[in-house]
This record gives structure tokens, C-alpha cells and sequence, in this order.
């Protein structure tokens, strides 16, 4: 398995070897990056299914664009870690900075301590599990996907929000405009349930969440477009 | 941007280490702010005795007779030291007025920080050759600030770089940039105070020295400006016996802290805490918005 000091080795080249590992011919799938120091931009871009084990914290945009590699951070991550997620796992087993998981496309983003203000923002099929608590104006304009929060929400929660679900277990500070609590039904508890079990979460059970969504009167909601989220 | 490094020690013993450490914390701030670069120490008082750390864009010609011109004025007391630029003269405290009255008539001389702890040293250029040229890392003191500029709101100058000391033994630096310092300056002008720039952050210091000159204490005064200050802020506040940290409520610029039993950090990113001693341990966390925190001794 290789391991990339970044204590000796530039960022471009962590970078461009996990690129590189999509390609023919490469046959490492598990890398070890140490001393990452809090370095911008860690493993972001990566289009592979390889594993990345982060020992050390991390800065800005960790995971970026990240599509089908699992990251995991074994510290804490700076501003933007998986923004704009296609596919994949980044697990941070620390606290995340603002807007974690912003505009993420897909897979999963777990972040084992808080995450800070602006959480999920914009997200577009992302789904995001927080252990801890999320900051405020989180999930700030939300398309789609799924923000599973366990610990408590801050202001704001889900402002102009579109059709993402939004699921928190604690106290929500408060909501943003056209965010409101609404009914978990079965396929909620459901969807929780599969999206818990994924994050590795066996110690809180769907029902002591409660679920938010948009009220659906700020912009043009049709039914008959229910399906494209 | 903007970068912010802070540092307040709480074992004695890391104290002649101070300059050394804030030094590799500024220096990892570069690509934050590589226009200009400025720390503030905070040393142990002398009994007695004041501090005023003034600077020269001309020093060969205005430093070597400085001691000699004020004399009179500081009753004999003044020594002055010169570190490039910069010059710290310690003189009694109780001849400040009179030696900053005769600073004031002097051509070529700007006074950046007064108090009986606090040194003020900033520059334009990169961080590094700032710290060089003053010899930060050689410092020792309690705790201290500095402060890496990408310049928004007013010329890159050595008056427009931070920390801004508008009282005594205080000083700020900041993260952001405010939208009302212009009326705000107004008002602090009639309540007293004197500007030296057009910059906004050295309205948000004066806000807090005339907030604190009417007996707030520093955490009364910055949840003052939560209300008053509007614009993009992430403060890092140094008194004489402590430091705080504020940041606005919408809270975009960026801020971690550590604290460990030896010291508290602050850094506008981790990457600035990451060769701290003991930093692997330490409690590491995102300051929240619109929260005061601070440390005294």
C-alpha cells in the first residue's frame, strides 16, 4: 500500500497518483496519506474506487468532487470537505468546518463530530450523516438527498429549502423560511434506517428523529415534477 | 482573506518561546495575506516603566538623535532600541502624555502601540522577511497576535497592516471587512478619538478602546460590537493581560482554536496549530459564531 508523506511530498503528487490510480495498468487500491497538516485540497478529484486513509487533520475542500473512492480522515476537516460529491464515502472522524457536503451530487458524506455552519448547503442528491451538531444555515437552498443529523441544528435549519429530507434527532435552533417539521411515515423511517446502518450508527434508532422538509410554497413546486428529485 | 495567528501561553515556561512559536504560526499564514505582515508581544512589565513602539520610513535619519529629543520630555527616562524600522522606547509611565505630545510635533515618526507590555512591529512585505526583520522569533512574552494581510478596504502601507493599537496595551487584528466604519468613525471622532488611516479594522480597535474607556471590560465590549460593527468579521482582540476572539454571526471567515494545559491558539486555519507542542492532544475546535471568548491571566 502506498504511503504519501505530505510532510516531503507535494499535494499535486498525492493528487495526481490518486488520479492516476483510474487509469490501466494501476493496481494500488488503498493509500495512506501522513503529516497532511491541515493541506488543502487532500485526495480531491479522485475517480476511483480506491481507499484513502487520512492519518492527521485536514484544511479546505478534503474530497472535493470525490467520485466512488472512500476517504477517510482520521482528524478534523476544514472548510468545503466533499463539496460537490459525485459518488463514494468520505468519513471524517473528527469535527468538519463550513458548508461540509456543499452541492454534493451523491454518495456519502459521515462526519463523526460537528459540522459547522452551512452544512449541506445547496446539496443535489448528497446524503450526509453528523454524529454531533450542525451550525447554522445548514442545508441553505437543498435540492435532494438526505441530512441525518443526531446531536442538535442551529439557526436557520433548511432555509428556502427544495426537496431534500432533512432528519434531526436533537433540538433544531430554529427553522429557516419555508422549512417545516413534517410526519415520518413508514418509508421515512425506512430510508433512516438504511442511511444510519450505512454511517455505521447502531445507537439511535429512526423514531427519535423528526423529519423537515420544504412547506413548498416559496418556489414552484408542481407534482408532477415530484420525481425528479 | 487574511490570515490570523494568536497565542495565549499559560505555562510560564513556554514563554521565551513566544516570538519562535507566532513566527512559524504567521509564516504557514502566508498565501492568506503575503501584502504585509504585523505581531503584537505582550512582554513582562517593568515596574514603572511604559513602552511606545514607534516606526520611520526614514529611520537612519530619525532614530540616532530620538533619545537625545526626548530627553526633556520623558524627564531623562527614554531609551530607545531600534529594531529596523521600528524603534521601543521605555521610558516611566508617567511621562507618556508628555512624550507622545513630543512625538506628536516630531516630522517622520508614527507611534503603532503604547502600554506597559504590549510591542508593535508590522511591515509590508511578506510574513516572513517581516519576522526577520524585526526578530519575532527571538521574542519572548505571555501571549500575543499577529496578523497576515490581503489588503480590501485601504492601501497596502504600514499604517493599513495589523494589529491597530488604538489604546493602551490593545490592540486587534482582523479577518473581513466592515461596511459602516465610515460612520462609525465619525462618531468615535466626536467622542474623542483619532484616527491615523482610512482603514476599517482600526475602526473596530477604537470602537473597543472607547467601548472599554467607559468601563466595559473586553468580553462587555465586543459583545457591543456584535451589534454596533456591520460587515465581515473575525477578530483577534490582545489586552494587557489577555486575548479574545469574535467572530460575526454569519461567521465566513474562517477560525479554529487549541487549547491545551500549556496554551490557548487561535488560527484562521489548522494549518497554522499544526506544529504546536502538544497539539496532537489538544482540544481543537471552531469558535462558534457570535460567541465572545476570552483568556486572561
Amino acid at each position: 500500500m502506498p504511503v504519501i508523506d505530505l510532510a516531503t511530498t507535494p499535494l499535486r503528487e498525492l493528487n495526481q497518483a490518486l488520479h492516476d490510480a483510474a487509469a490501466p495498468g494501476h493496481n494500488d487500491t488503498e493509500f495512506e496519506v501522513i503529516n497532511p497538516k491541515g493541506a488543502h485540497a487532500v485526495a480531491v478529484g479522485v475517480s476511483a474506487p480506491v481507499t484513502v486513509e487520512v492519518k492527521g487533520s485536514v484544511g479546505y475542500y478534503c474530497g472535493g468532487m470525490n467520485e466512488q473512492a472512500s476517504i477517510t480522515v482520521h482528524g478534523s476537516a476544514g472548510p468545503g470537505v466533499a463539496e460537490n460529491m459525485m459518488s463514494g464515502t468520505v468519513v471524517i472522524k473528527g469535527d468538519a468546518s463550513q458548508y461540509a457536503g456543499a452541492t454534493g451530487r451523491g454518495g456519502l458524506l459521515v462526519i463523526e463530530g460537528n459540522a459547522a455552519s452551512r452544512c449541506g448547503i445547496s446539496m443535489k442528491g448528497i446524503n450526509i450523516v453528523v454524529r454531533g451538531n450542525i451550525g447554522h444555515m445548514s442545508a441553505f437552498m437543498a435540492q435532494s438527498g438526505n441530512l441525518v443529523v443526531l446531536g442538535d441544528a442551529g439557526e436557520a435549519l433548511g432555509d428556502s429549502l427544495y426537496e431534500a429530507r432533512l432528519f434531526v434527532r436533537g433540538a433544531v435552533k430554529s427553522l429557516g423560511a419555508d422549512c417545516i417539521a413534517k410526519e415520518m411515515r413508514p418509508e421515512h423511517l425506512e430510508l433512516l434506517e438504511g442511511l444510519l446502518a450505512e454511517a455505521g450508527i447502531t445507537d439511535a434508532r429512526p423514531e427519535e428523529f423528526t423529519r423537515y422538509g420544504s412547506a413548498r410554497t416559496l418556489y414552484n413546486f408542481n407534482i408532477d415534477n415530484a420525481d425528479a428529485y | 482573506m487574511c490570515g490570523i495567528v494568536g497565542l495565549f501561553l499559560k505555562d510560564r515556561d513556554l514563554e521565551p518561546q513566544l516570538g519562535a512559536l507566532l513566527s512559524g504560526m504567521l509564516v504557514t499564514m502566508t498565501d492568506r495575506g503575503p501584502d504585509s505582515a504585523g505581531i503584537a508581544i505582550y512582554g513582562t512589565p517593568a515596574e514603572g516603566k511604559a513602552k511606545i513602539t514607534v516606526q520611520s520610513p526614514e529611520p537612519e535619519a530619525v532614530f540616532p538623535g530620538l533619545e537625545a529629543a526626548l530627553a526633556e520630555a520623558s524627564g531623562g527616562s527614554a531609551a530607545v532600541a531600534v529594531k529596523s524600522t521600528h524603534a521601543v522606547i521605555t521610558l516611566d509611565a508617567g511621562k507618556v502624555p508628555a512624550v507622545r505630545a513630543a512625538l506628536a510635533g516630531m516630522s517622520g515618526i508614527r507611534v503603532m502601540g503604547v502600554g506597559e507590555a504590549v510591542e508593535i512591529f508590522k511591515e509590508v512585505g511578506l510574513p516572513k522577511d517581516v519576522i526577520a526583520r524585526f526578530e519575532i522569533a527571538k521574542m519572548t512574552g505571555s501571549h500575543g497576535i499577529g496578523h497576515t494581510r490581503m489588503a480590501t478596504e485601504s492601501a497596502v502601507t504600514t499604517m493599513g497592516a495589523h494589529p491597530f493599537s488604538t489604546g493602551a496595551d490593545q490592540c486587534l487584528v482582523h479577518n473581513g471587512s466592515l461596511s459602516n466604519h465610515n460612520g462609525l468613525r465619525r462618531v468615535l471622532r466626536q467622542k474623542g478619538m483619532t484616527f491615523e488611516t482610512e482603514n476599517d479594522t482600526e475602526v473596530a480597535a477604537a470602537y473597543l478602546t472607547a467601548e472599554m474607556a467607559e468601563g466595559k471590560n473586553l468580553g462587555e465590549a465586543l459583545d457591543g460590537a456584535l451589534d454596533d460593527l456591520d460587515g465581515f468579521f473575525t477578530f483577534v482582540v490582545g489586552t494587557k493581560s489577555g486575548f479574545g476572539v469574535l467572530r460575526d454571526p454569519i461567521a465566513c471567515k474562517p477560525a479554529v482554536m487549541a487549547e491545551t494545559d500549556q496554551y490557548v491558539a487561535f488560527g484562521s486555519e489548522y494549518r497554522a496549530l499544526a506544529n504546536l507542542p502538544g497539539i496532537e492532544t489538544a482540544r481543537v475546535w471552531e469558535p462558534e459564531p457570535a460567541t465572545v471568548y476570552f483568556w486572561e491571566h
